[in-house]
């Protein structure tokens, strides 16, 4: 053990043979790590830049050539001016904003009720974290038989203890009307039902991370506050609150990354039907529906770009001002 | 004369002063009593709440996994099987198409071959990549980050477009490999985040002895390293485990045509939209592909808890 800060300490002596191996046999490491990100992830993206200015379809694929056909903005043309896109664009915001801090919201909750240790604690944070580790085709499949509009227990449960007369179709429902207090609201049904599954599934990703960094903070400035008299609110409000707000920062940008790029849970709820369709169900509409590979190559890249304007804009304007404010 | 009438006068104002901030106090002690309280009510009922919540939707699973479809007809709000438990489900939806089964043995046999390869292809890569960054210095080491990012900053359907063309060029579009190549690429930077974060915990000085006792830098890093990062790497393979178990998109885009290669979650997506299978079978195929993951998950939560969430701490 003694010998730890040795070989640091001699390194610069034992001059630039053993720094250059050591240069090697990291590249020789981290070689087929490379090659495998490189061949699957970062090749097939700018390939797909290639693609989306090409004519392809799905049936010509096995014959045309990967630089043959020529260049052309047709495929950005069909996408853009297509009939559903921009409706497409704005289901995709409002689901990623919206499912983003209900995601969080309910995270915050949950790990600020079982931050102090309790019996059973242990299973009732895994027990948080269900939602999001089960396998995301049998969850959806679990909520679609709940929320059936005649073998669902959410309708049956409805009908018998809150009097509703008509079956809810939830998931293929595009605008429900609400009755509260004499108004008749149109509720955009399905979309509903997706952003509650939302923020179900996902809350548990925040959950974690805020939990952790809970169970990190000190102790004593929470006491001196106790100390002072500061109520359990004001001390969640004045105390605790703003040392979470990087992780919730974090969690903010990570969750509507992945939230604004989703696929899975949309398309195995609704298929993106009753105005749900989100881009990402768009694009893979125009791969294997129209067999328009073009198309769809084109549609995911203005996703891709749309989704870096929004982070260039978010860290330009809320982070450069945060930092702003802890210089003056 | 005019001092002790000062005096007096501060001597009088004293009580008052005092009794100000106290009377301050009491309503300051009263609304913590208070919010207290009700917090601390409120507390169970958000945690009873968070359970239910979480736990109903696998309940509900697992009892319209024991059901029948008539019987789920009949009586479509009742929270155990009344007509008691039956297990037919499970035979039918195991069974091979050939008897009248949905073939589920084949998805799960898919998705075991799958799972596992994906498990030891993508340990064996990470063990090295992660080892290589947390020891050794050279160029780009700390640039490698950016490149992962790409993985999970981009939509995997923009990267399942050339992915989907390159395949079918090939050939390797339907098979299982095709697919565990993918997968490979997609758990790859996770796992090296997370066992890196387990590597730099180790003390070097242990390998450096082993190095001064001649052994090559792949000898240390079986003999000495590996052993030591035992817990870590169980923790990584489980969580590779469940993200190949759970993959739905490459599956769907590379496997769909031939049914003899679906995995379970390809096979239960395909069947839940038709209305020849009762929903009940198909919750016991539900049961059947959850299952192994939550068996997964509850033996190793911590090991895995740990391992995700380290260095989120320092916020």
């Amino acid at each position: 053990m003694r010998e730890a800060p040795l070989p640091a300490a001699e390194a610069p002596r034992r001059g630039r043979t053993l720094r250059q191996q050591e240069a090697r046999a990291g590249l020789a490491l981290l070689s087929p790590t490379l090659i495998v990100v490189l061949a699957v992830v970062v090749l097939p993206i700018l390939w797909t830049i290639l693609i989306a200015f090409q004519r392809l379809r799905l049936r010509d694929l096995r014959r045309s050539g990967i630089f043959g056909a020529e260049l052309t903005l047709r495929n950005f043309e069909t996408v853009l001016t297509s009939s559903g896109f921009l409706d497409a664009l704005k289901v995709t915001l409002i689901y990623s904003v919206v499912g983003t801090a209900l995601s969080i919201g309910l995270g915050l909750v949950a790990a600020l009720v079982v931050r102090k240790p309790f019996r059973g604690r242990t299973l009732v944070r895994a027990s948080m974290l269900l939602p999001y580790v089960a396998p995301v085709v049998a969850v959806t499949f679990v909520w679609e038989v709940m929320l059936h509009p005649e073998l669902g227990i959410v309708n049956a449960l409805g009908a018998d203890l809150l009097g509703w007369k008509d079956r809810i179709p939830f998931l293929d429902q595009r605008t429900g009307t609400l009755s509260l207090f004499g108004w008749d609201l149109g509720v955009p049904t399905a979309l509903i039902v997706l952003l509650l599954y939302q923020a179900w599934r996902y809350f548990p990703f925040s959950f974690l991370f805020i939990l952790a960094r809970l169970q990190a903070l000190p102790a004593d400035l929470d006491e001196a506050a106790r100390v002072d008299g500061a109520t359990p609110l004001q001390r969640f409000r004045y105390i605790t609150l703003p040392q979470l707000q990087g992780v919730i920062a974090l969690l903010a940008v990570l969750r509507f990354i992945w939230t604004f790029n989703e696929f899975d849970d949309v398309y195995l709820l609704t298929e993106g039907g009753a105005g749900t369709e989100v881009v990402a169900v768009r694009v893979f509409r125009y791969l294997t529906g129209r067999g328009d590979v073009g198309a769809a190559a084109a549609l995911s890249l203005v996703l891709a770009a749309v989704l870096a304007v929004l982070l260039l804009l978010y860290f330009r304007f809320f982070v450069g001002r945060t930092r702003e404010a802890e210089t003056l | 004369m005019s001092r002790i009438e000062l005096d007096t006068e501060v001597a009088g104002r004293t009580p008052g002063a005092a009794a100000a901030p106290r009377g301050r106090a009491e309503r300051r002690l009263s609304r913590e009593i208070v919010e207290t309280r009700i917090l601390g009510v409120l507390k169970w009922v958000t945690i009873a709440l968070f359970v239910v919540a979480t736990i109903f939707p696998f309940y509900y699973m697992l009892v319209l996994s024991v059901r029948s479809i008539e019987d789920l007809a009949l009586d479509p709000g009742a929270l155990w099987p009344p007509r008691g438990v039956s297990l037919d489900a499970f035979g039918e939806v195991l069974g091979s198409t050939d008897d009248g089964g949905q073939g589920f043995l084949t998805f799960l046999r898919n998705s075991g071959i799958i799972a596992v390869g994906t498990v030891v292809a993508t340990l064996l890569v990470s063990i090295l990549g992660a080892y290589a960054i947390s020891r050794l210095e050279f160029f780009g080491r700390r640039q490698v980050h950016f490149l992962f990012l790409a993985v999970y900053l981009f939509p995997a359907i923009l990267l399942a477009i050339p992915l989907f063309v390159l395949f079918t060029r090939i050939g390797l579009r339907g098979s299982l490999f095709g697919l565990t190549i993918v997968y490979i690429s997609q758990t790859v930077p996770v796992t090296i985040h997370m066992l890196r974060n387990y590597f730099v915990t180790v003390p070097e000085s242990l390998e450096e002895a082993a190095a001064l006792d001649g052994a090559t830098r792949l000898q240390t890093i079986r003999k000495v390293a590996l052993p030591l990062a035992k817990p870590a790497i169980m923790a990584t393979s489980l969580f590779v485990f469940m993200i190949a178990w759970n993959e739905f998109l490459f599956a769907l885009l590379f496997l769909v045509e031939d049914r003899g290669r679906w995995t379970v979650s390809l096979g239960l997506s395909q069947l839940a939209g038709s209305i020849e299978v009762a929903k009940t079978v198909l919750m016991a195929g539900s049961v059947i592909l959850t299952v192994p993951i939550i068996v997964v998950f509850f033996a190793t939560e911590r090991l895995l808890v740990e391992g995700l969430t380290s260095g989120a701490e320092k916020g």
